[in-house]
């Protein structure tokens, strides 16, 4: 009994030491061959700063966002990566600007974040082009539309991918020209309080001014509200020739969904309205004429491509954030890969040697160098006559590229002299 | 014609009214009874519209309306029954952080389900234009869903105060102590005040749904609203709740014919002025369960 005891206890006590040895030679193990190997492999990444907003009235844009940056960062990782190393791309919600701003500079500081991408709201993307210059480092702002990010805010650590609003007004406003619809009008405005609509309001009244047509009326909109209808009392009040909107997000869906409850006979334009709020109007309710940087019937095989391998992974057509987050990934690895390096300075030289990026698109693009503007075609679009819709994605008509093929593309930026960036 | 144009606002203002109150008239009746700030309750709003879209892909509008109010009313009775019940004695800080938690997982559940974008709505064709009657013009479906909200405002005073459920009822919210005392449980009262409400949330979301965004937060947008319309009305009272809603839409309407940036702060001005000067609201009575 005894001995029996003993040696159990024994046995108890060499397999507790041979266990400890055992963990023990696996704790040295990890620490001669795996821990330094991870380590390796961490520092190897190429971290980008993701920022862009999940939730709020622009949190379905973000949602797509994220769908066209992973999709890029996926495709350039099976490819081998950026000069071998693999991207690793941290998204995050923005939430307002305090907050992007908080964020992005925790991830340069604390999470090793080499560049900082994405945002669409221009409010946060004003406070995160702050963090990028004291910091000295790089922000890709990708969807932000605000004129001024790009003219009296500008710094030389941002560039901008998206269409500046001035821009988004001349697409728009070639369609509105054609179809007699400016001169000797009268045009009633609803504008989105913020930056962004303040600077698209900025931007429509001198194309409307340009182009002798009255302003009306231009009635400042806060961007929570979901119920129009005393805005669309005042339209009436008003008995203009053309509503013309600069609201964003949500608020041009709703608009729009109670514009056509409301049964308003005049027409209907806007400066800004992204697919995925297209889309969300419904049946029979959207009308007018609006401009987009690209969108998903766009006839090129880059383009087609990318509609395939997004539809195949998500089961609907991308939206227009999902193709800028999609090409911006794009053009940072371009970059990085030509450059040699993720170094700040490099980087911005490589991208103001006005270098091209295949943009999907029928005409390659380039950042302007002396306000980093990505140079680009737009395009109109309008609403398909009933019935002649396949699906619930395909009710929208879209224009030619703006400017067209025999004009430089700069024609619809705001020339230099209307721009007062300085670096 | 300036004036005219107010009087416009002023009508309209009204008639968005009715839109709050379908929402705050549920939250008041949960929180009079159970003493409960149901902070979900903009989420069965939420669950409401999508369920709706679901059921009009199959069956159609009229059906979508109907259905989707009574299958989110089921799950309005699944809610007290397993969750909510156990907070009414509880402190009050235990049911606004559960309501909130369950606000945030419906978000949460919606989004993975339907996903982040808005999903498109829209309203049979016919429902659709504007109605001028005088000089004022209307929309004919918010006017169709006045009167769907007269008829339910109807039903529901009249089982507050024409039956023995809403004699019960209102005796539970003055002194539920005494109608412990004559024996009666108020717990499958409570059940079904909280199905009606919840089941009031869901037939606003499924009649806005084809007049407003259809997005995961929703909810949250609307229980902002309808919070500030309670504490306006004042807590136990139906008419006061009423008045508010009604008040709420007319300040908007007005704040926004003068000055358009300040239309969503009027509501939250008028809360600041009510709680200043009356803090149990405008027709609020006392209660002494909740003094």
């Amino acid at each position: 009994m005894i001995k029996h005891e003993k040696d159990a206890g024994s046995a108890v006590e060499s397999g507790g030491r041979r266990k400890v040895l055992k963990v023990g030679a696996a704790v040295a193990g990890a620490l001669a061959l795996g821990f330094p190997a991870i380590v390796r492999s961490q520092s190897d990444k190429i971290k980008i700063g993701h920022l862009t907003p999940l939730t709020g009235f622009l949190g379905a844009l973000g949602e797509y966002a994220t769908m066209g940056i992973r999709m890029a960062e996926e495709e350039i990782n099976r490819a081998g990566g950026v000069m071998g190393r693999q991207l690793d791309v941290m998204s995050e919600d923005s939430v307002n600007p305090a907050t992007a701003a908080t964020k992005a500079q925790r991830m340069l500081e604390r999470d090793g974040a080499t560049v900082l991408m994405g945002e669409i709201n221009s409010a946060s993307a004003q406070t995160i082009m702050q963090v990028a210059a004291r910091n000295k480092r790089l922000f890709m702002s990708i969807g932000a539309r605000s004129d001024v990010l790009r003219g009296k805010n500008c710094n030389k650590y941002t560039f901008h991918v998206d269409i500046p609003v001035t821009v988004m007004v001349n697409a728009a406003g070639q369609a509105l020209l054609r179809d007699g619809l400016v001169k000797g009008k009268r045009v009633f405005s609803l504008t989105a309080d913020y930056v962004f609509g303040h600077d698209l309001s900025k931007a429509a009244k001198n194309f409307f001014a340009a182009n002798g047509a009255t302003h009306i009326g231009d009635e400042l909109v806060a961007t929570d509200v979901t119920d129009f209808s005393p805005y669309l009392l005042k339209i009436r009040q008003a008995r203009p020739d053309l509503v013309a909107t600069n609201l964003a997000g949500n608020q041009v869906t709703n608009f729009v969904k109670q514009y056509a409850e409301f049964g308003l006979p005049y027409a209907v334009a806007g400066f800004n309205l992204n697919t995925a709020d297209a889309w969300a109007a419904g049946d029979g309710n959207l009308a007018g004429i609006w401009p987009t940087v690209w969108h998903h019937e766009l006839d090129t095989p880059g383009s087609k491509a990318f509609v395939a391998i997004f539809r195949g992974k998500h089961g609907k057509p991308p939206e227009n954030h999902a193709w800028i987050e999609y090409v911006s990934l794009k053009i940072m690895a371009q970059a990085m890969n030509a450059a040699k390096s993720t170094d700040t300075d490099k980087l911005i030289a490589y991208f103001e040697s006005q270098a091209e990026f295949d943009l999907l698109k029928a005409r390659k693009g380039y950042f302007r160098s002396w306000d980093h503007q990505l140079i680009q075609e737009a395009y109109p679009f309008t609403v398909k006559p009933k019935g002649q819709a396949k699906d619930k994605w395909d009710f929208l008509q879209f224009g030619a590229a703006v400017p067209g093929a025999n004009q430089p593309l700069e024609v619809i930026n705001p020339p230099k002299e209307q721009n007062s960036c300085v670096f | 014609m300036q004036l005219l144009f107010l009087l416009e606002q002023v009508v309209n203002g009204l008639v968005l009214g009715g839109y709050y109150l379908l929402i705050a008239l549920g939250l008041s009746l949960i929180f009079s009874v159970g003493g409960v700030v149901n902070l979900a309750h903009g989420a069965f709003y939420a669950i409401g519209a999508y369920v709706s879209l679901e059921i009009a892909k199959h069956l159609g509008f009229g059906a979508a309306v109907v259905l989707s109010p009574l299958a989110v009313a089921m799950l309005g009775v699944l809610f007290e029954r397993y969750l909510l019940r156990r907070f009414y004695t509880a402190d009050p800080i235990l049911s606004l952080l559960v309501t909130f938690g369950l606000a945030m997982v419906a978000e949460q559940l919606i989004r993975m389900i339907w996903g982040a974008a808005p999903l498109p709505a829209s309203m049979p064709a016919g429902f659709k234009g504007q109605l001028i009657l005088g000089d004022f013009m209307f929309s004919r479906y918010r006017l169709l869903l006045l009167a769907v909200v007269a008829v339910v405002l109807a039903g529901i005073w009249l089982l507050l105060h024409r039956t023995s459920f809403g004699r019960v009822v209102r005796a539970g919210i003055q002194r539920p102590d005494m109608v412990a005392a004559l024996g009666i449980r108020l717990q499958p009262y409570m059940t079904t005040i909280v199905m009606l409400g919840v089941g009031m949330a869901a037939l606003g979301g499924a009649l806005f749904a084809p007049i407003t965004v259809v997005h995961p937060a929703m909810g949250a947008e609307i229980i902002i609203v309808a919070f500030v319309v309670v504490v306006i009305g004042g807590l136990g009272s139906f008419w006061g709740v009423v008045l508010a809603a009604l008040l709420v839409g007319v300040v908007r309407g007005i704040t926004i014919h003068f000055a358009p940036a300040a239309g969503e702060a009027s509501m939250y001005i008028l809360m600041f002025l009510v709680l200043l000067f009356r803090p149990r609201g405008l027709l609020g009575e006392r209660i002494e369960k909740f003094e």
